[in-house]
């Protein structure tokens, strides 16, 4: 009996080796990014490069991000952290609120023109931001929303994908339920808030989940609105930073805690975002 | 909810009462479209007919010459020919491993959750930290690839400052022949950063088709004495076929889309090497200020990603329908 069991968990060996080996691997460029950046700065300025291995981990750079200036005229990572999360809980709630009312008229509304203004949405989906970037920069640049939270935001709190992905999760609440509410009185917003919602509430995180991986992860667009280093995202100051060969090793430990809250959150929600992967096309 | 108004005498036609009832739902959402989707896009169009001067202090119609003018440009056959290159490079690769990656994440085993836990944790990574966790390893003076390659007794690559034959002076077939001889290192960089983050995603999403294929098919496969590499050739790839399909158009789309991992490894350099087509638009509008024609380079972006998101649009149908 446990002679067997030995020889099954050996014959398991190979499996787990090639599994670690793989896993080793792709992990190696996250690997050294933590290595350099636990070395001092004196010893990027030499040669040979910092050894994989920092022998007295200097700690400190996690903490100097926070220092006001920190001599490169940025505010620190701090404040772009911030300015990211302000940023992507707008745009989460934004486009949790926007899709979930015009996903309700969708599913539970009848009017003329519905299934063109449905197709429409759809439509935007196949409108990525890049091609629309100029004359959204005009617009924003007339609205005098340069280097406002209001500029990084406005063009993202509307959303197709969320739309559809909700609307059919609301087809599937069967049609009595809808019915024996209104008997009851309920009024379209008192459906919507407490029966359609607290239904949908897994197809809901689907959609935060999607939307606040998108809105932190964005480049172009922060890149384009934030001239003031106050108003830079995490990926825009981490990007500004490398460019700074004294403060390498800073910017490295920045781009460590950029990375981690978002390892947690997918690792937290993968089986909402694998949902979501099927349910409709994803932006980049 | 019309008999108050009934009561009065006045009666709104049902359709009108159908959308005021509507109206709040949707308004938000169409504002917000009609300012910066739909009137974006067809403000690019008009913007592709002007040409202006550097300050944009004049503008000048010239109707659908500038869109001839760009689209023939060698500027731009080059920076499509770059994009082409680098949808090649990122995409078939991060397809091959992640499908190695998924098939042995598929293995029941203690434990396995971990190994497809760490399989997808590129898909977490912005390109902005993707692209530092690569020039971690590529940069000229701290990258350490370059020391190990020289461990191995190899030359060293200037990798991130090297274009190859995007940059070097070849005609005809030349060039040619070039694209494999004189590589273009640049591009080659940006895109094995594409390709860690690429394969994050489609790992995530061939496990998923994995998962959709009935165990049944494998145990006849067992029973007609297939091993492990027939079925894999005969059952799991036929059977994944529309997942990598699938896979392969959202990888394409994203190889449109790139912009930051160039930005942040090589600023579009050297010369054109990585110049990709969304690089070129934010390079000509916001670097030469010549909105028209970096306008007429967003429709044609526009035109070439509509035919590949009508096309995942199909698969996606495809999917559901026969699942």
């Amino acid at each position: 009996m446990t002679q067997g069991l030995a020889i099954r968990w050996l014959r398991r060996v190979p499996a787990y080796a090639v599994l670690t080996l793989c896993a080793a691997v792709l992990m190696f460029p996250l690997y050294v990014t933590l290595a350099n950046s636990l070395h001092p700065i004196a010893e990027f300025l030499q040669n040979p490069p910092p050894s994989l291995w920092p022998s007295h981990p200097q700690w400190d750079n996690y903490f100097a991000g926070g220092e006001e200036g920190g001599g490169t005229g940025g505010p620190g990572v701090t404040r772009y952290l911030f300015n990211s999360i302000t940023v992507a809980t707008i745009i989460t709630l934004g486009q949790l609120v926007t899709s979930t009312l015009a996903a309700y008229a969708f599913a539970f509304l009848r009017f003329p023109g519905r299934v063109v203004l449905f197709a429409i949405f759809l439509a935007t989906m196949m409108v990525p931001l890049e091609v629309a970037v100029i004359p959204n920069f005009q617009t924003i640049q007339w609205l005098h929303w340069t280097d406002s939270y209001q500029g990084l935001v406005a063009p993202f709190l509307a959303t197709g994908f969320g739309t559809f992905l909700l609307r059919q999760f609301f087809l599937t609440i069967p049609t009595e339920l809808k019915d024996a509410a209104e008997m009851d009185g309920y009024g379209d917003y008192r459906f919507l808030i407490h029966v359609a919602v607290p239904l949908a509430r897994s197809a809901l995180a689907t959609l935060a989940i999607f939307a606040f991986l998108q809105a932190w992860n964005q480049y172009l667009w922060p890149l384009l609105v934030t001239n003031d280093p106050d108003m830079r995202t995490v990926q825009i100051g981490i990007g500004a930073e490398t460019q700074q060969p004294f403060r390498i090793n800073i910017a490295f430990a920045n781009t460590i805690i950029a990375f981690a809250p978002m390892v947690l959150l997918v690792v937290a929600f993968q089986r909402y975002l694998v949902r979501g992967l099927f349910g409709g096309s994803v932006k980049g | 909810v019309s008999a108050p108004a009934a009561a009065k005498g006045f009666v709104l036609p049902k359709g009108a009462r159908q959308l005021l009832r509507a109206l709040p739902f949707l308004a938000p959402s169409i504002v917000l479209f009609g300012t910066f989707v739909f009137y974006p896009l067809a403000k690019s169009v008009y913007l592709g007919f002007y040409i202006e001067n550097p300050f944009r202090t004049r503008q000048i119609y010239v109707g659908f010459d500038q869109y001839g003018d760009v689209l023939a440009s060698s500027e731009f056959i080059s920076s499509l020919l770059v994009t082409a290159t680098f949808t090649l490079y990122t995409v078939v690769p991060a397809l091959v491993i992640a499908t190695f990656l998924a098939v042995i994440a598929n293995q029941k085993l203690a434990g396995i959750a971990v190994f497809r836990t760490i399989f997808a944790a590129p898909l977490a990574a912005s390109v902005a930290i993707t692209a530092v966790f690569w020039l971690v390893l590529l940069h000229p003076t701290i990258g350490i690839l370059n020391e190990a390659i020289e461990n191995l007794g190899l030359a060293r690559v200037d990798w991130l400052n090297d274009g190859g034959w995007a940059v070097a002076e070849h005609g005809g077939i030349g060039k040619l022949t070039s694209w494999i001889s004189d590589p273009n290192w640049a591009l080659l960089s940006v895109s094995m950063a594409t390709v860690w983050m690429n394969i994050g995603l489609f790992t995530v999403i061939l496990l998923a088709g994995l998962q959709t294929i009935p165990n049944e098919l494998y145990e006849s496969a067992r029973v007609d004495g297939a091993g492990r590499w027939a079925q894999f050739w005969h059952v799991t790839l036929p059977m994944l076929s529309p997942t990598l399909f699938f896979a392969s158009v959202v990888g394409v789309i994203f190889a449109f889309q790139a912009f930051g991992q160039v930005d942040i490894m090589t600023g579009g350099g050297p010369v054109d090497a990585t110049n990709v087509v969304i690089y070129s638009i934010y390079q000509e509008a916001f670097e030469n200020f010549r909105y028209g024609a970096a306008s007429v380079q967003a429709i044609a972006l526009f035109v070439i990603m509509l035919g590949l998101t009508l096309l995942q649009f199909r698969l996606v149908r495809g999917r559901i329908f026969y699942r």
